[in-house]
C-alpha cells in the first residue's frame, strides 16, 4: 500500500513500515525553541541527566520578548545564554536575529525529509520546504532533550488542492483565512495537511510558509507543500546537513480531499475573536481600527514589506502602524530595497524584528475598547494583552489599505 | 494517577483556547504550577480559579485547547485542582500537553451532551467509563505509552522512571 509523506518519514524514522494512526518513538532531526528554553532547562535539570543528548539538534532562538521589557524577562534571556554555555549549543541566535520561524528557515535547518520539532505550535511553517514539523510542549523538548526521542502518533493527511487562477489582489493569507473559515479551526485537528494544487506550485517559499503556518489555525499537527525547484533554490546556499526529499506515494491513501478554487474570493478577514470567523473584507469596510500592525512569522516577510511598501508610498497613515520585518536579514533587504524610507515618510513604526505585540508581551499592547488590524495568526480574545480589545486579521495588502484609510476598506481601490 | 474518582462539574463551550486558559502576557514569566493556576481560565471565566475545589472536573465541547502550545495551559488547570477534562474533542497540542502533565483528557462527545454545569460525575478510569446521574458512557482505553505517561504522573517522571530503571539495569550488568 502506497504511503503519505508522513507515513514515509516516520518509517524511515521506526525503521518499520508505519502508517497512521500507529504511536512510535522517534528522534526528531532537529528540536526548536525560543525564549521559552529557560523554562525548558528548569524542567530538564529536574529529570536528572546531567547534558543534553544531542546538542547539535537544538537550535534556540530568542524572539518572543525582545529585547527584554522587564526584568523576569531578562532573567529568562540570561538564564538561557548560561545553558546553552554549560551545554556547548552552538545553534544559539541571540536577540539580534529575528522570529524563531524565518530564522530557522533563513539559517538552512529546516529542510525537505527532517523531522522537526518545536516548542511554539507554529512550527508547522517549516512544511512550506518539505519538511515534517510540528508544535509540542515545554516538557516534551526537555526530554527530547534529555533522551533524544519523543513518542508521536502517525497522523492521517487531508489533502487541500489549490486550484483557479490567483487574483493580483489575493495573498497566501487571504487564501489560508478563507481555507479556515470553510473547514474551520478543528477542521485538521491531529491531521496533517498536504497543500497542492497549480496555485501552490507557482508560489515562493514565502507564500508557502503562510500556508503552512496558518495550517496551526486548522489544528493540524503539521502543513506539507512537495519541494520543488524553488524549494531547491531556496536551500541550495542554506541547507545545513545533507537531506532526502521524501513525496507521497500516488497510491496514499488520504483521510480527505478538499478542492478549493480561488479564482474568485474576497480579500479575507477573520474577526474577533477565533481565527475561523471569516468575512470576505466587503462585508467589514468601513470598520474603524486604531492600530494597524504588519508582521509575525505570519507575514513579515520581503514579500510582505513590499506590498506594504507598494501601499504606502507616497500616503501618511491615519492610525497607529507598526511594521515588524521577520529577521534582521529582511530588514536590511528593505532598507536596500527603500521600503524602510517609504514607512518611516508615511509615519509609521519600524519595530525590530521579533514577535512584539502579537502575544501581548510588549510593543503594541491595546488599550480597552480599541482594534488592531493586524497580518498576524490569531485573534483570541486577550491575545494581544488586552481582553476588552478586539483583533481582526487579513493580509498585508488589507492591512497597509487601512493604515492609510484608517478604517478597514477594500485594497482593491489602491491598485 | 487515581483508578475512579468523583467530582463537580465546571461546564464549557466549543474552541476554549489557550489564550483565555492561560493568556499570553504571563507565558515567559517565572511561576510556581500554583502560581500558574491562580490564573487558569482567566479571560474565559474569571471567577473559576478561586471558587474550583481539589476533584472537580472541565466538562467541554470540541476543540478544547486550540491555540498556542503552551504547556502551562494544561498546567495551570490541573494545579487548580482539575481531576480529569472530558470534550468532545481536544486540539492535538492541548491534549498532548494534558497528558504529558498527568492529567486525563478524555474525549466523549455524547457523555458531553449529556452532562450539566454543577452536576456530580464519576469517572472510571480502568474499565473507561464515565457515569452520571442517569447514564454511564464509556471511552476507548489509552495506547500504551499514553497509559504509562498518565500512571507516572507525566512525561517527566515517565523519563525519570525509565532513566532509571535504564541504570540499575547497566549496575546489575557490571
Amino acid at each position: 500500500m502506497g504511503k503519505t509523506f508522513v507515513e514515509k518519514i516516520f518509517t524511515k524514522k521506526a525503521k518499520k513500515d508505519v502508517y497512521a494512526g500507529e504511536i512510535i518513538s522517534v528522534e526528531p532531526d532537529f528540536i526548536m525553541s525560543h525564549d521559552n528554553a529557560a523554562a525548558i532547562s528548569r524542567t530538564f535539570k529536574k529529570i536528572g541527566v546531567k547534558n543534553v543528548k544531542y546538542p547539535e539538534k537544538v537550535v534556540i532562538i530568542l524572539d518572543h520578548e525582545i529585547p527584554a521589557p522587564k526584568e523576569s524577562s531578562a532573567i529568562n534571556h540570561k538564564e538561557i545564554r548560561e545553558f546553552v554555555k554549560e551545554q556547548s549549543i552552538s545553534n544559539f541566535f541571540d536577540i539580534n536575529n529575528g522570529i524563531c520561524h524565518q530564522v530557522f528557515t533563513e539559517q538552512g535547518f529546516a529542510l525537505p525529509g527532517k523531522l522537526i520539532v518545536g516548542s511554539d505550535s507554529h512550527t508547522t511553517t517549516y512544511g512550506a520546504l518539505g519538511a515534517m514539523s510540528a508544535g509540542i510542549g515545554r516538557s516534551e523538548v526537555a526530554s527530547i532533550w534529555a533522551t533524544g526521542e519523543l513518542w508521536f502518533q502517525v497522523p492521517e493527511t487531508i489533502k487541500i488542492i489549490l486550484n483557479g487562477k490567483m487574483p493580483e489582489y489575493i495573498t497566501a493569507k487571504d487564501i489560508a483565512l478563507y481555507i479556515i473559515g470553510q473547514i474551520r479551526s478543528d477542521g485538521a485537528d491531529y491531521k496533517a495537511v498536504e497543500f497542492v494544487g497549480d496555485i501552490v506550485s507557482h508560489m515562493s517559499i514565502a507564500e508557502r510558509m503562510v500556508l503552512c503556518n496558518m495550517a496551526a489555525e486548522m489544528g493540524a499537527k503539521n502543513g506539507y507543500v512537495q519541494p520543488d525547484h524553488t524549494t531547491f533554490n531556496y536551500i541550495k546556499n542554506r541547507a545545513r546537513t545533507e537531506y532526502e526529499t521524501l513525496y507521497s506515494d500516488k497510491d496514499a491513501k488520504y483521510y480527505k480531499t478538499i478542492e478549493f478554487d480561488i479564482s474568485k474570493i474576497s480579500p479575507s478577514i477573520a474577526k474577533p475573536h477565533t481565527v475561523d470567523n471569516y468575512a470576505p473584507i466587503e462585508e467589514l469596510e468601513g470598520k474603524t481600527i486604531d492600530q494597524a500592525l504588519i508582521g509575525t512569522c505570519t507575514n513579515g516577510r520581503l514579500i510582505d514589506l513590499e506590498i506594504a511598501a507598494k501601499i504606502l508610498k507616497g500616503h501618511k497613515v491615519k492610525i497607529r502602524t507598526l511594521i515588524i520585518p521577520a529577521s534582521w536579514n529582511i530588514y536590511r533587504e528593505a532598507i536596500k530595497k527603500g521600503f524602510i524610507e517609504i514607512f518611516i515618510d508615511a509615519g509609521a513604526l519600524v519595530l525590530n524584528p521579533g514577535c512584539g505585540p502579537c502575544l501581548g508581551a510588549h510593543m503594541g499592547v491595546m488599550a480597552p475598547g480599541e482594534k488592531t488590524f493586524s497580518t498576524a495568526n490569531r485573534n483570541f480574545k486577550g491575545r494581544m494583552g488586552c481582553r476588552e480589545a478586539e483583533i481582526y486579521l487579513g493580509s498585508p495588502l488589507s492591512v497597509a489599505a487601512c493604515a492609510i484609510a484608517g478604517e478597514i476598506t477594500d485594497p482593491r481601490r489602491f491598485l | 494517577m487515581i483508578k475512579k474518582f468523583s467530582g463537580r462539574v465546571w461546564k464549557y463551550g466549543d474552541n476554549v483556547n489557550t489564550d483565555v486558559i492561560f493568556p499570553g502576557k504571563y507565558t515567559y514569566q517565572k511561576m510556581e504550577p500554583e502560581e500558574m493556576a491562580k490564573h487558569a481560565l482567566e479571560d474565559l471565566d474569571p471567577g473559576f480559579a478561586s471558587k474550583v475545589k481539589e476533584g472537580d472536573i472541565i466538562v467541554a465541547g470540541k476543540n478544547f485547547g486550540m491555540g498556542s502550545s503552551r504547556e502551562q495551559a494544561a498546567i495551570a488547570i490541573k494545579y487548580s485542582g482539575i481531576k480529569v477534562i472530558i470534550a468532545k474533542s481536544f486540539a492535538r497540542i492541548y491534549f498532548r500537553n494534558a497528558i504529558n502533565a498527568g492529567m486525563p483528557a478524555i474525549k466523549s462527545p455524547e457523555a458531553v451532551d449529556a452532562i450539566e454545569n454543577g452536576d456530580e460525575i464519576t469517572i472510571d478510569m480502568k474499565n473507561g467509563k464515565i457515569i452520571t446521574k442517569n447514564n454511564e458512557f464509556t471511552f476507548p482505553a489509552y495506547p500504551k505509552t499514553v497509559m504509562e505517561i498518565l500512571e507516572s504522573n507525566g512525561l517527566i517522571n515517565f523519563i525519570k522512571n525509565k532513566i532509571k530503571k535504564q541504570e540499575d539495569l547497566c549496575q546489575k550488568e557490571q
